[in-house]
């Protein structure tokens, strides 16, 4: 079970984990007859249930949770979807006074009530529904902690309000708001909003290659990698997704060296700007301020970017990103990536395909990975981009640039509701849909305030300390070889 | 003729971006922009000789900033007049 600690935050991850690593080891070694059948079987043996109220309905989840894995509701565009029989039905009471209410005589809860909703009813607490606003000042104010806020995980995770509880109980996501950002996915204590897998389009790529013979799979992995395989160092797990298959290995940071020099040069001709690369901050920005998105930076996304410029070097190429985005899941399809990737695997995906593959990176050789700047790989942290755009901007001879980083949906809200009304005192606004940025994304194997340091210490060890020679790539890929706009000293 | 100068991690250490900037002087300088298209790649699997180069269908090895007019005319010039 160490091992299993090692790997994930929690023990719902390792289900899904379990699974993906079951089907990805068939789809190699043949090793069940029927895959609905033995592996729930293998993963709930019983005789006893350990999760739900019997083996029956746990070997039934898992059998969704494979679904799941092989790609899920094709007829839902939605990339994250709830398993309805795995939903918990989480109790919805809103402020609930619970048996612990000694029945005092101060009735703080009374006095903190703005709604005067809460009434001394034979000595107890007692909550009126139709005037309480669920402020949970009184859950607060009891001495006691008597009085708890019961809200469902999943709909307090969702910032955008897309979820909602249906006529049977069930969460319901609602596809015109939610933005995929996979909060709820992570925060679901029954694991029952899953993300979709891409696991089998990405095996068939790799296969159908033979090994680099018919064309190279390149893996471009997002900066925020370098704080997930705690036991092994950065190098050793490029060499252990070349063991998968992979061509090679390039940092999606180097994308975002140009993707950042893009957006210099756009915000000049604009004046005002908001990053594109989270693909659930755009959406977010579609759906919420349409009047705003005009804004939205036309640079494609560090993924997508560096996949065009891989392509340009190598058109057979195939480009699989890695990342631990569940909304990148959704974005490598619209148009205005011009088919650059191929297919999306999260850090989850990966830990699961390296073992069910036996790759032990821990024990591999290392393999080098550098191709970025350290601005492209600080993008991986909320901040970072911020941080970037001022330093790139002065490089590169451009003034002006007041950035703003929007941590989370919230501040991302409160910023824009801002520049709507024209009090904005910034001028560039960076957009992370996840609290903290990618380093916390839903589909990372763990979360924790480490990860910043691990991204910080990552970015300081890139060899470049300007963007300057990955623009000149670009604009070598492009085929001008013109020079690049010199960079100031 | 193409050359691609490999910019993969592992170059990219040994300097590719040197080798490129190298390569570029000397296309102009022996007045040759018409017959060779420099162009980037990412790993040629020869990881242990680098910088390497693909001269069209050669490969060449072991390039850096200060041998690299020297290869240039041993490996690539001479391969442009055919």
């Amino acid at each position: 079970m160490a091992d299993n600690k090692r790997l994930f935050d929690t023990a719902v991850q390792k289900l899904k984990y379990d699974v993906l690593k079951a089907i990805i080891r068939n789809e190699y070694e043949h090793c069940y007859d029927n895959i609905y059948m033995d592996i729930p079987k293998e993963i709930s043996p019983g005789p006893k249930a350990t999760m739900r109220c019997c083996i029956f309905k746990e070997r039934a989840i898992v059998q969704e949770r494979i679904k799941l894995a092989l790609g899920g509701d094709k007829s839902n565009p939605n990339i994250v979807e709830v398993i309805d029989i795995a939903c918990d039905e989480c109790p919805i009471g809103g402020i609930f006074v619970t048996p612990a209410c000694r029945g005092c005589i101060v009735h703080r809860c009374k006095e903190v009530c703005p709604r005067d909703a809460i009434q001394i009813i034979d000595h107890k607490a007692v909550v009126d529904k139709s005037k309480c606003i669920e402020c949970g000042k009184c859950t607060q104010a009891c001495p006691y902690g008597a009085i708890i806020h019961q809200k469902r995980p999943c709909v307090s995770s969702c910032k955008v309000k897309a979820i909602t509880v249906g006529e049977d109980k069930k969460a319901v996501i609602d596809n015109k708001k939610c933005i995929s950002c996979g909060a709820c996915v992570y925060q679901c204590p029954f694991g029952a909003i899953v993300d979709k897998s891409l696991i089998m389009e990405s095996i068939d790529i790799l296969k159908k290659s033979d090994g680099g013979k018919n064309y190279h799979v390149y893996a471009v992995i997002a900066p925020s990698i370098v704080s997930q395989f705690k036991y092994a160092k950065i190098e050793q797990v490029v060499t252990g997704i070349r063991k998968l298959g992979f061509h090679q290995v390039v940092e999606a940071a180097l994308g975002a060296d140009i993707t950042l020099y893009h957006e210099a040069e756009e915000w000049k001709e604009k004046g005002t700007l908001t990053t594109s690369c989270c693909p659930s901050f755009v959406m977010f920005v579609e759906k919420n301020f349409p009047e705003l998105a005009k804004y939205v930076s036309h640079s494609v996304s560090p993924m997508v970017e560096a996949a065009m410029l891989i392509k340009r070097t190598d058109p057979k190429g195939k480009v699989i990103f890695i990342g631990p985005c569940a909304s990148k899941k959704l974005e490598y399809k619209l148009p205005k990536t011009e088919g650059a990737i191929d297919s999306v695997l999260s850090f989850e995906e990966l830990q699961a395909f390296l073992d069910a593959r036996d790759i032990d990176v821990g024990s591999l050789e290392e393999t080098s990975l550098d191709n970025a700047s350290f601005y492209g790989r600080i993008f991986a942290k909320s901040g970072g981009i911020a941080q970037g755009i001022a330093d790139v901007a002065a490089e590169y001879g451009v003034e002006g640039v007041k950035p703003i980083a929007m941590n989370g949906i919230d501040e991302c809200r409160a910023a824009l509701m801002k520049l709507k009304m024209n009090r904005a005192t910034e001028n560039f606004f960076e957009g992370m849909a996840c609290d903290g940025g990618c380093l916390n994304g839903p589909l990372c194997l763990t979360h924790g305030p480490k990860n910043a340091v691990d991204v910080d210490k990552y970015g300081a060890s890139a060899k470049e300390k300007t963007i300057d020679n990955s623009v000149k790539l670009y604009k070598l890929s492009l085929g001008n070889q013109d020079e690049a706009p010199q960079a100031k000293e | 003729m193409v050359v691609k100068v490999c910019v993969g991690s592992s170059c990219h250490l040994r300097g590719s971006y040197d080798v490129i900037e190298e390569m570029k002087r000397l296309v102009k300088k022996y007045g040759v922009e018409d017959k060779v298209d420099l162009q980037a790649s990412f790993c040629m699997g020869n990881c242990q000789n680098g910088v390497s180069m693909l001269a069209d269908e050669v490969l060449v090895h072991n390039a850096n900033k200060d041998n690299c007019e020297e290869l240039f005319l041993t490996e690539i010039y001479p391969r442009l007049s055919k």
